[in-house]
């Protein structure tokens, strides 16, 4: 007797083992085969050390008993067996007396292709597939010939090139003959007339990729075109390939966010990229190849480099590593002030380099010099005392007199060389400033949005957020966890009884009047602080008439107003006691609250300060009537040698009117510095020099200092952002008028940066109840964007309605600063630009323009609104479809004790119904769709949904959600036409 | 590798770099933070006290370290560890890991790492293991794959979903040790009777891990603060 050789051929679907167990019978009755046996996968694949990788659940081993002598190419795939012509690889290990292959070609039912033999049990094409080696030989080489010369239209590179593949494919086929050493010899004989003596590494390789392949894709069609001739085949191999090389190179992409271990995804990584490595080039057809080589390699360089350059990007990210020291000690909410501080000098870096960069650099090197005209010089009353550092403290002598300020430009069209249009440029910068940060605002508000989705529900998961997102990971600090340990317990308890509860209210009547009485003392504290800034702007207008102002007098708005944003939060924050509010609800009354506080003051400031400037205007006329009659009269007095020009008046000695634009400028200067100051006290007394004292005068106190009354201070991150966002809304107004105030910001929030760093990890603890940060961020930003509006309405004021000053400033002496504007046109560009910008300045355009916006707006309004629709629409089909498969597993618990065991019939009829859905193509799918209709529909529809289920669950043995089922196609059809008809628990009839 | 034989190889960074979200610097920094502990015994093992956990007091400075750090920490080992091959391979207890500052006080400590552990024995954490749990934890992992793992994190029996147990265990660490931080047992569930109702979709008692995403994905704030920095 010979020796057995035991094959194992892999089924992937029902359908393939069922053609194959037909062949197989075949091969039997040709005497070719011993025996077979047909075995599930999973029971069986320890005994035949097939690797797990390659089996799904559904896989099926046949194992072929051969005689040798007969089966010389001893495995048998169910691809070999339904066609002859398909290209295979086999891989072959022994072990012991078992010798196991697999077909390396994904295995696919062929029907569909057109092959004739999928649909008949073939006894005749089994042994011709594999009958001797030779005659098949001789058949490829025959079909190779066939394949190349009929096509003499394609180009010869392309034939080359396939050929090299299939040649390729073709040097693997003789390795599936390798069952046994005998098997080896002989085959080695007869290919020696063949000239192909496959290098064993090559094939290896190839083997492995080819494993690879069916471990990715098992379905994918590989043999479908098989019978049509080499031509097409090696087409359709190159495009299997192009696509598979593009879903290696998406899993190389995306493989980071796979949930594997290291060690896997790199094993994976190594091997997809070889692939395709190995594979790219072939891709290339023709004479594109080295094209395509060329872009894959600059493909690869971009990657690199981008990689690079976002290292690099991450190494030039400012005070990273303060921020995350202050993250794990105080968790991410104090951190998110100091990320918005870092945001915040970004912006301002920006700022200062537009305004920087176009306006003070070229006005310094090529405008006039200091001195050359009466607006660039100190006049001669206070040119003694200009240098005073008293003086130039309250930013006047020279600083007021530098570019620094408004008043200092010239009005010249043209500067230098260069030709320079200041005046325009000044006006765009200043136009640009705002355009930028409303730029920057809104993206980084929009980018903040993007990540949460869902706002609107977030109401229905409060315990679930609770529990699953409450932990800040970030928390290094064991103080701080203990912290975070008690705010949880304390919100999970809130919440409990905020549950059990919701509607004790006791004591109803105390709380509103409590609530109102605070209410009515927070207005009151809001208008005298209004009626306070502006009592002391009034005041310091008269000051600024009298001579010999002391330093207090001089600096008495400045004062005020800090000292009214230093104490007016805490005030309120012990009015807002009263109320007895939540304390998330709290905290959002304390910042609207100072928010109103800060922007009443802001604009009492503006408006007294408006005031000033309408005075300064009025007063313009008579100085303007004063200069012309000095000039006049210098120029013409008697008493001077007609013969000899006179030397012009010394620009010191030029009367000259009060430039309300720098007075607006130094005003806000002043506030910006005083502003900084303050903070920086308030900072180093109340936080330092009271940690100080409790950590010193601890050991020798009455009582215990640290725990009790003073204790260290906590950072105060509402009022410190709201104290950042208003002196930002301070820097937009007042940087038209002085350019200078950028830069000065710039430092402000550099040295901030650090000192706040510095003094948070110094002398702060951290926050009784830590809360996080993350959603309030774009609260901010809201604010930020509030802010800049405000911001923009009374410099907006000032350029449209307010003519600037006759003798200082880059639009002194024009009507308005916008006629800058009009001069460029007019001048510098063409005449019909002119044209076109005078038409669309016409109200007719603007206005449509504006209703047109409008109906943006609207039509985007609604969009969305029937979005939100949708999409609650469809959360109600989800959970239709909850329903539906709850109702479904309790069914299937009984369905699946009747029929259990019989898995192969099942899997069978799975294949029969393929060749059902074929046959009736149209029908199922509508009645399919219904389907999918009534149960979308949901629990009202829960009888028929039931009877969908039903059988459904005979038959299948592994529960799949309901979409896939639907897919799969015939069954729940089919049952929904029977529940229909009122038998809603019979299991199909195939 | 570098003339010192401390660097990563430079394939291997990259690649490290392809299949994480980590920038070189982080990688550099994890790969030094592993070893270090290594390096603390090594010289406590050698020299007493005297130059007790040098690098990590300055890992506590911040100092900006990365390759410097790195290359210290290799100039400091013993001969046969100066490899980068030994470097990878050798394992970490747990100690050494839950030592470190960011995740001394996370109540999840010891589930993070017995997740990412790939030890047949889950109880160390190689090179490659604490590069993973970084990168799920770094910023810009996607949400997807930190809701992933954090559901592992809170199965705490391992078994796929997440039922009464392992939600009233999660409540626990939550809460912390100390006992008036602690949840009563009347309240322990009501709170998980509470979670179920809003989560558990499909009713079938305990959350799996669709359903978690799901209501991960609807959080503002998960993903800001499920991050570890180093």
């Amino acid at each position: 007797m010979p020796p057995r050789a035991r094959c194992v051929s892999l089924c992937e679907t029902p359908a393939a083992l069922l053609t194959m167990s037909h062949q197989v019978k075949g091969l039997k009755e040709e005497g070719l085969l011993e025996g077979f046996d047909l075995r599930m996968a999973p029971t069986f694949r320890t005994a035949l050390h097939v690797p797990q990788s390659l089996l799904g659940p559904l896989t099926f081993l046949i194992v072929l008993y051969a005689k040798v002598p007969y089966l010389e190419c001893s495995v048998l795939s169910p691809t070999e067996l339904t066609s002859s012509e398909a290209p295979w690889t086999f891989d072959f290990s022994q072990s012991g007396t078992f010798s196991w292959a697999i077909a390396t070609r994904p295995v696919h039912f062929p029907a569909p292709a057109g092959n004739r033999l999928g649909r008949r049990p073939s006894s005749k094409q089994a042994p011709k597939a594999q009958g001797t080696w030779g005659r098949r030989g001789a058949q490829r080489s025959q079909k190779e010939c066939a394949g190349d010369s009929p096509s003499p239209g394609a180009p010869q590179r392309k034939q080359t090139e396939r050929r090299r593949l299939r040649e390729e494919l073709g040097k693997q086929e003789p390795s599936k003959a390798e069952g046994t050493s005998e098997g080896r010899r002989k085959r080695d004989k007869r290919s020696s007339f063949k000239e192909q003596t496959a290098p064993s590494k090559k094939e290896k390789e190839i083997l492995r990729k080819e494993k690879l392949k069916r471990q990715k894709k098992p379905r994918s069609s590989s043999l479908a075109s098989s019978s049509s001739g080499g031509e097409s085949l090696s087409e359709e191999e190159l495009a299997r390939i192009l696509e598979q090389v593009e879903e290696k190179k998406k899993l190389i992409a995306t493989m980071r966010s796979k949930p594997w271990p290291m060690a896997k995804k790199l094993t994976e990584l190594r091997e997809a990229q070889e692939f395709v490595e190995k594979y790219e080039g072939a891709l290339g057809k023709g004479k594109g190849k080295r094209l395509y080589a060329c872009k894959m390699l600059m493909a690869k360089k971009w990657v690199k480099f981008k990689r690079d350059f976002d290292n690099f990007k991450t190494q030039c990210i400012p005070w990273e590593m303060k921020i995350k020291d202050i993250e794990s000690h105080f968790g991410s909410s104090v951190a998110s002030y100091f990320i918005f501080l870092r945001w915040m000098y970004g912006v301002n870096l920006v700022l200062f380099g537009l305004i920087f960069g176009l306006v003070i650099i070229p006005e310094v090197l090529m405008g006039m010099p200091y001195g050359s005209i009466p607006r660039k010089t100190v006049p001669r009353a206070e040119e003694e005392k200009a240098m005073d550092f008293s003086v130039l403290w309250d930013f006047e002598g020279y600083i007021k007199y530098s570019a620094l300020f408004y008043g200092y430009y010239n009005n010249q069209r043209t500067i230098g060389w260069l030709r320079y249009r200041l005046p325009m440029a000044y006006f765009m910068v200043g136009v640009s400033v705002f355009g930028y940060s409303l730029m920057i605002v809104i993206r980084s508000m929009a980018s903040n949005t993007q990540g949460s989705t869902g706002e609107g529900e977030s109401d229905n998961f409060t315990f679930s957020f609770k529990m699953f997102t409450s932990w800040d990971y970030l928390i290094g600090n064991s103080e701080t966890a203990d912290n975070k340990y008690a705010s949880i317990t304390t919100s999970f308890k809130e919440s409990i009884v905020d549950e059990q509860e919701s509607n004790k209210e006791e004591n109803i009547h105390l709380t509103r009047f409590l609530r109102v009485l605070a209410n009515f003392l927070i207005t009151c504290c809001l208008c005298g602080s209004g009626y306070l800034i502006y009592f002391v702007v009034k005041r310091s207008q008269q000051f600024s008439k009298m001579q010999n102002v002391s330093w207090y007098e001089r600096n008495e708005v400045e004062i005020v107003m800090s000292l009214l944003g230093m104490f007016c939060p805490p005030l309120f924050e012990t009015i807002a006691a009263l109320e007895n509010y939540h304390p998330r609800t709290g905290l959002k009354w304390q910042l609207g609250r100072i928010f109103a506080l800060f922007l009443g003051n802001l604009y009492t400031f503006l408006l007294a300060l408006m005031d000033d400037v309408h005075l300064k205007l009025a007063h313009e006329e008579t100085i303007k009537n004063i200069t012309h009659w000095t000039l006049f009269n210098y120029y013409n007095s008697s008493g001077w040698n007609e013969s000899v020009p006179r030397p012009p008046l010394h620009p010191a000695d030029v009367p000259r009117g009060s430039c309300w634009e720098t007075a607006v400028g130094i005003e806000f200067m002043r506030l910006t510095v005083s502003d900084m100051l303050v903070t920086y006290i308030t900072i180093l007394l109340g936080d330092f020099l009271r940690a100080c004292f409790v950590r010193f005068m601890n050991y020798c106190w009455c009582w215990d200092l640290e725990a009790g009354f003073p204790s260290y201070a906590e950072f105060d991150i509402s009022g410190n952002v709201l104290g950042l966002i208003f002196n930002q809304g301070m820097i937009w107004m007042g940087s038209f008028y002085a350019p200078g105030l950028v830069g000065i910001n710039v430092l402000r929030l550099l040295t901030s940066m650090y000192f706040q760093c510095w003094a948070v990890m110094s002398s702060n603890v951290p926050h009784e109840r830590v809360f996080k940060a993350s959603r309030s961020n774009n609260f901010y930003m809201g604010l930020l964007l509030l802010v800049l509006f405000l911001s923009l309405l009374p410099v907006a004021y000032t350029i449209m309605s307010l003519p600037p000053s006759f003798d200082c400033g880059p639009f002194s002496g024009k009507n308005r600063m916008y006629d800058v504007l009009q001069e460029t046109i007019e001048n510098d560009f063409p005449t019909f630009l002119g044209k076109i910008f005078a038409f669309l300045a016409n109200p007719g355009l603007i206005i449509p323009a504006i209703l047109l916006m409008f109906l943006a707006i609207y039509y985007l309004n609604s969009v969305s609104k029937s979005l939100s629709q949708a999409n609650a629409q469809l959360r109600k089909k989800i959970q239709a479809l909850h329903e539906v498969e709850k109702s479904h597993k309790s069914v299937k618990g009984k369905a699946t004790a009747r029929d259990s065991g019989d898995t192969l019939k099942s899997s069978s009829q799975n294949a029969t119904q393929l060749q059902l859905t074929k046959e009736e193509t149209s029908p199922p799918s509508a009645s399919q769709s219904q389907a999918m209709d009534k149960k979308a529909q949901g629990p009202g529809t829960s009888n028929s949904a039931r009877g969908t289920m039903l059988p459904a669950s005979g038959h299948l043995p592994i529960s799949r959600p309901p979409g896939v089922r639907t897919d799969s196609g015939h069954p729940p059809s089919q049952t929904h036409l029977w529940s229909a008809s009122g038998k809603s628990a019979q299991r199909p009839p195939h | 590798m570098g003339g010192s034989g401390s660097r990563l190889s430079k394939d291997l960074l990259a690649e490290y770099q392809d299949l994480t979200f980590l920038t070189k610097q982080e990688i550099l920094l994890s790969m030094y933070v592993v070893s270090a502990p290594h390096l603390v015994d090594e010289q406590q093992a050698r020299s007493g006290n005297e130059h007790t956990g040098t690098p990590i007091a300055e890992r506590a400075n911040r100092s900006p370290l990365s390759a410097r750090a790195h290359k210290r920490f290799c100039e400091l080992l013993p001969q046969e560890q100066q490899s980068v091959e030994a470097s990878l391979r050798a394992q970490v207890s747990f100690e050494q890991i839950l030592s470190l500052p960011e995740l001394k006080a996370n109540p999840f400590k010891e589930r993070i790492c017995r997740v990412f552990s790939t030890s047949p024995t889950r109880d160390s954490l190689s090179f490659e293991d604490f590069l993973d749990l970084l990168s799920v934890f770094s910023d810009t992992a996607t949400p997807d794959i930190k809701s992933h793992y954090a559901f592992r994190i809170f199965d705490f029996d391992d078994d796929g979903t997440l039922n009464r147990e392992d939600l009233s265990q999660l409540v626990n660490c939550l809460t912390g040790e100390s006992e008036d931080t602690r949840l009563s047992a009347s309240e322990m569930k009501q709170l998980v009777d509470n979670i179920l109702e809003e989560s558990d979709i499909d009713r079938d008692g305990t959350i799996n891990l669709s359903e978690f995403q799901h209501v991960i994905s609807r959080s503002p704030d998960f993903a800001s603060s499920f991050k570890i920095v180093l």
